[in-house]
């Protein structure tokens, strides 16, 4: 048989509990009666407040904008007045201002009308995707202009869509790739159209079998110029470098870009995203997010809001169950675990996830190293987890830094397989932070 | 969400089934089947042999877990190191040896140098080297298999294959036989199953000798877990099955010593180059106990695959340097603990390959064109 590509270095099979969630068609949620609308939803620098308290908002109004290249203007997602500027921490423990918007809800929404793309330059579409604060979906949420600008000099060679989506649980990407093929297809079509690459490939996995039969059969029928890659189930291929070598074979050297090896990265969400910028002049003021895990009493896929506090969602699904034991914004790889339910949806929340209670330890969380390997063994970037951890620990951050720490993405794999349940990724965040000073 | 107990950890938050005691049980299962078979051929004294390691190497790690306040008995790991140790040795030993290695096991090779995790070489063959250059006579008394009884063979005391060509060969200077033709000049027995087997596969014009077959099967004098390659080869293939161990070190171990015994291993019987009997001598002895359960524990071996391989070849080729030309008969349990001495070299200087390695090369070539 046919294998299909991946990856090639280390990965793992986590359970994809994708079943609990992957038929749910999208639902809409309605408006809930005041949002918080943080500064700071991409990486990069906060943007600066544009409005004050007490100022009414329309959706779609620029609210906060973008402070250098690296930063992204923020919307208003509905119509409403400011009731407060708040001072905010997110589940990512970053701590930024907040809009706080009471929703007008006689009238919240207004309608984006269509306009033709295909005449201008990539110049002023990659403006209009910079204008309407469009990052990265995919979790980073990396500014889209940045990415999609390709220096003087500099060519691209491929534009590759990741349709991955290889965290657990998270289902919000299939739905889009189901329910939205032809905007995800023509997004895709003007991100080719400001990048100019000479070939254009979706990487998608073949857990997703029905959105890669969809994505080919709408390609074909509209005769578009992109490549549907299924690929073999493994984490982390999601992540741009692990994608890249199963795609077109490419390294990206340790500290480089895409870009270096001729190629730019987009999420599928991101190329909806670019789709409703352009087309509709509608910046990032919703997003699907996948509310799932065994403790969320029902599993569903929802249009939510930018600024909708978790609650509003969990309550839209049911609420929770008592065996609830955490609650983690994002997929449970690399996602983070929060306890605040008062905390907003933000451009790069694809997930919210409630997840069993553990049954307790009596003794100890970790137990000894046992020098099995197996943490070696599954990196991706061919590092020693188990070397730098025991640097870590004993402070030799330099000595780490040698080793190649910086190459660690985070990704869990690690972690994940560590029998001696050692924190390993713990170690590598605490590492880098102390090793970059 | 108030009122709600929630775990705010960092990421991942999930987690594989295997912990360390799961890949302990899982070790000591995959062992039962060839200690079963020890028992059956040597009778109940053999069992009482593996118990009283167990409950030693238990009991020890208990008591110094209370000194220290730390860990768990639970884990398992005092378990197999006792069971291991109780598979090493002849079941005619008298009691305080597996107490003896239980304790010199436990004590002096794990707690002392930190406990699990922290040791430098495997305590259960250490515990089993330990007693044998204490106990050299008790060490090298077998009894022979009730297999091999009921074909009519004395039960009492007898050399083990390995012994057997190891003193005939110290004997005599030129012998221009290979290792089964020793035992067959020697009158070494074998059974009459065996014999059929043999037979059947010289019908089919293939030449294997009835001590390789009984050594396989497990029809031979030695230690209580070691004799049976066929089940110890099954317990290894759950192991694989379970991904406990890989394929590196084992494989790489009976390759190289395979190899070398091979060529070389001819020699020293007065034979040419590439006339060494080395299936036989792969199926006799500890080798296979060895190669699967011991060098293959986690704590003493190398972490990369790459170093796992170089690993396995060393022991391969001190196993086949001190079987063929040392003084002693069996020398898998020391050629381990010789090489466990270089595991830190190895693992800090064996590298996994970086991601992005070969393209940076490859970018230095064409800038360089």
């Amino acid at each position: 048989m046919h294998r299909l590509p991946t990856f090639r270095k280390g990965g793992i099979h986590p359970g994809d509990k994708k079943e609990l969630s992957q038929s749910q068609p999208v639902e809409r949620l309605p408006f809930p009666d005041e949002l918080i609308v943080p500064l700071s939803q991409h990486l990069g620098a906060p943007a600066n407040p544009l409005k004050e308290k007490g100022d009414a908002v329309g959706m779609g109004e620029m609210i906060g904008e973008a402070s250098s290249f690296i930063s992204a203007n923020i919307h208003s997602p509905v119509n409403g007045t400011i009731t407060e500027i708040r001072q905010i921490t997110l589940m990512n423990s970053v701590s930024c201002k907040a809009f706080v918007i009471k929703v007008d809800t006689e009238n919240p929404a207004v309608e984006f009308t269509a306009h033709p793309w295909k005449d201008k330059s990539g110049e002023q579409l990659l403006g209009k995707v910079k204008e309407l604060g469009i990052v990265g979906t995919g979790g980073a949420t990396f500014p889209t202009h940045v990415k999609l600008s390709v220096p003087k000099g500099k060519s691209v060679e491929s534009l590759v869509i990741n349709g991955v989506e290889c965290e657990p649980y998270l289902t919000s990407d299939h739905r889009l790739m189901l329910e939205q093929t032809e905007q995800v297809l023509e997004g895709i079509m003007i991100a080719a159209h400001i990048t100019e690459p000479k070939n254009i490939i979706v990487g998608v996995e073949n857990n997703k079998k029905d959105a890669i039969e969809r994505l080919r059969s709408v390609i074909s029928e509209k005769k578009l110029p992109i490549e549907v890659v299924a690929l073999q189930v493994k984490y982390p291929q999601g992540d741009e470098k692990q994608l890249l070598k199963a795609t077109i074979n490419r390294e990206i050297p340790s500290g480089k870009l895409p870009l270096d090896v001729g190629a730019v990265v987009l999420n599928v969400g991101t190329a909806f995203a670019v789709y409703e910028a352009v087309v509709y002049n509608k910046p990032i003021i919703d997003r699907i997010v996948t509310v799932s895990g065994e403790a969320m009493k029902e599993k569903k896929n929802v249009r939510t809001p930018i600024g909708t506090k978790i609650a509003d969602l969990i309550a839209f699904s049911g609420g929770l169950n008592d065996n609830v034991g955490k609650m983690v914004a994002g997929g449970p790889m690399m996602g983070f675990a929060f306890y605040d339910d008062q905390i907003p949806v933000i451009k790069g929340t694809s997930g919210i996830l409630a997840l069993e209670r553990k049954k307790e330890k009596k003794v100890k969380i970790s137990t000894p190293c046992i020098s099995c390997g197996k943490c070696v063994a599954v990196c991706p970037m061919g590092l020693q987890p188990t070397r730098l951890f025991r640097l870590i620990e004993n402070r030799q951050y330099e000595q780490a830094m040698k080793l190649n720490l910086m190459d660690c993405k985070e990704c869990g794999c690690c972690a994940y397989s560590c029998p001696s349940e050692l924190p390993l990724v713990h170690g590598m965040k605490l590492g880098k932070k102390m090793g970059r000073k | 969400m108030e009122n709600r107990k929630l775990t705010v950890s960092s990421s991942p938050h999930i987690h594989t089934r295997m912990s360390t005691s799961s890949i302990m049980w899982s070790v000591t299962v995959a062992l039962l089947p060839a200690a079963l078979w020890g028992v059956y051929v040597f009778g109940l004294r053999a069992l009482l042999v593996i118990a009283v390691s167990i409950v030693s190497s238990v009991a020890i790690e208990y008591g110094l877990l209370k000194i220290s306040k730390d860990g768990s008995v639970l884990d398992g790991s005092a378990f197999l190191t006792g069971l291991l140790i109780g598979m090493n040795l002849p079941a005619d030993v008298a009691i305080v040896v597996p107490i003896l290695a239980s304790a010199f096991a436990i004590f002096v090779v794990k707690w002392t140098f930190g406990g699990l995790g922290s040791n430098w070489m495997n305590p259960a063959l250490a515990g089993r080297v330990f007693v044998f250059f204490s106990f050299t006579g008790l060490m090298n008394t077998y009894r022979m298999p009730r297999t091999l009884v009921s074909a009519g063979v004395d039960a009492s005391s007898s050399a083990t294959i390995l012994t057997q060509i190891k003193m005939t060969v110290s004997e005599q200077t030129a012998l221009l036989a290979s290792s089964t033709g020793v035992l067959e000049s020697s009158g070494y027995p074998y059974t009459g199953f065996a014999h059929n087997v043999s037979q059947f596969f010289s019908s089919m014009s293939l030449n294997v000798s009835e001590y390789t077959i009984d050594a396989f099967f497990g029809n031979i004098a030695g230690c209580i877990g070691e004799v049976s390659a066929f089940f110890l080869i099954l317990g290894g293939i759950y192991l694989l099955y379970k991904k406990i161990i890989t394929w590196h070190i084992p494989v790489s171990m009976i390759g190289s010593f395979a190899l070398f015994a091979w060529v070389f291993g001819g020699l020293r019987n007065g034979l040419g180059l590439f006339q060494g009997d080395f299936v036989l001598q792969i199926f006799s002895g500890g080798f296979i106990l060895a190669s699967l359960f011991m060098a293959t524990d986690m704590v003493t071996s190398p972490v990369t695959r790459k170093g796992m391989i170089l690993y396995g070849i060393l022991i391969g080729f001190f196993t086949f340097l001190l079987r063929y030309f040392g003084s002693l008969p069996e020398s898998s349990s020391l050629a381990i603990l010789l090489v466990n001495i270089f595991v830190p070299t190895i693992d800090r200087y064996i590298m996994p390959k970086r991601f992005g390695e070969v393209e940076k090369k490859s970018n230095k070539k064409e800038v360089k064109a």
